[in-house]
């Protein structure tokens, strides 16, 4: 970030940011309720399919951001970076799985993480591997999955997101290092 | 209350008290991070919400079925497949919707192509994934995603 963005007004700025949601959601909120109020015949169905997701989400929200915050805070991006960035072969794999389903934050958070593990030197193949877990077997994300689809959907899901994200790791790398030449001498 | 959120409930509160005991300034700040991160996903969620509400009493019961249930097959589920590849709202968001789609008579096949392509593929992110990590591996990336939720939506959709 630059050094401009640091005066007091950017710093509100950005908050704005999140302000603006808001404004987005009391809007949509506002225009939901004009069209309700033309239909009343269909209002208390409206109202109870909003007050189960309200309740749904109150009693497991709370908890799951402070498993994020958790993560957040007790989990240094740079102990990741090593652990990950020295692997290499199976236990690659594994640890980039499981170094994805850990952290978290929405995926283009770990687009610039992972083009630094790159750097340092970390396989495609695993960075693939990782984007993916980061993608769709976080944990937090893992335990939503299970409170409203779930164990059998969870798991099974799970399950087989693992047996195809190896793969495609494997296909990305080989992919990408050939097209770049850096593959080609150990195809030879 | 739920089996589920009882037992995420108690994990957090446990994780809590051991962060709390090995560092209680870490764990505030774990708090505020974690406040932080559910203030922005609070908009997102009123607004599905509020959609969800508005859109659900219009529906007739067979209307989900129709569109992306057992009998819509594979064109529906390609359907929904697009839209979770297009639109981007949080997974957590996500999943409640999932759930209602189910229980409305969405096939298991649809609802596993939603949340795979939603998670895996983000066309609007797409730029500052090519910006990071280079075109042939963004592209890559997100081509085989696309192939990898088909073939577990399929997958999932025969096992459950």
């Amino acid at each position: 970030m630059s050094r401009s963005r640091e005066h007091p007004a950017a710093r509100c700025g950005a908050r704005s940011g999140g302000r603006r949601g808001y404004i987005a959601a009391g809007a949509v909120v506002a225009a939901v309720i004009l069209v309700l109020l033309r239909f009343p015949a269909r209002m208390d169905a409206a109202g109870a399919t909003a007050w189960s997701y309200v309740i749904q989400m109150a009693t497991i929200l709370p908890p799951v951001m402070v498993l994020v915050g958790l993560f957040d805070v007790f989990l240094a991006e740079d102990k990741v970076a090593k652990y990950v960035g020295k692997a290499s072969g199976i236990r690659g794999i594994i640890i980039s799985v499981a170094a994805g389903a850990l952290p978290s934050g929405p995926l283009y958070v770990a687009f610039p993480l992972v083009a630094a593990l790159l750097k340092k030197g970390a396989s495609v193949c695993n960075a693939i591997i990782m984007l993916s877990a980061w993608a769709c077997i976080k944990l937090p994300q893992e335990l939503l999955e299970l409170h409203f689809l779930g164990a059998r959907f969870m798991l099974t899901r799970l399950a087989l997101t693992i047996a195809c994200v190896v793969p495609m790791g494997l296909v990305v790398g080989w992919l990408v290092e050939w097209g770049d030449g850096r593959g080609i001498p150990s195809a030879r | 209350m739920s089996e589920t959120a009882i037992i995420v409930n108690l994990l957090a509160l446990g994780g809590l008290a051991l962060a709390w005991r090995k560092d209680s300034s870490k764990a505030r700040a774990a708090l505020r991070a974690g406040w932080k991160a559910f203030s922005e996903v609070l908009p997102a969620f009123i607004i599905v919400v509020a959609l969800i509400s508005l859109i659900m009493p219009f529906l007739r019961p067979g209307d989900i079925s129709r569109f992306i249930g057992t009998e819509a097959g594979f064109s529906g589920t390609l359907l929904v497949a697009a839209a979770g590849a297009l639109v981007y709202i949080p997974s957590i968001v996500a999943f409640p919707l999932a759930a209602t789609l189910l229980d409305r008579g969405a096939s298991v096949q649809s609802v596993a192509a939603f949340i795979s392509t939603l998670t895996m593929i983000g066309v609007v992110t797409l730029p500052l994934e090519i910006k990071e990590l280079g075109r042939r591996m963004a592209l890559w990336r997100n081509v085989l995603s696309a192939v990898a939720a088909l073939a577990i939506a399929v997958a999932l959709g025969a096992l459950l």
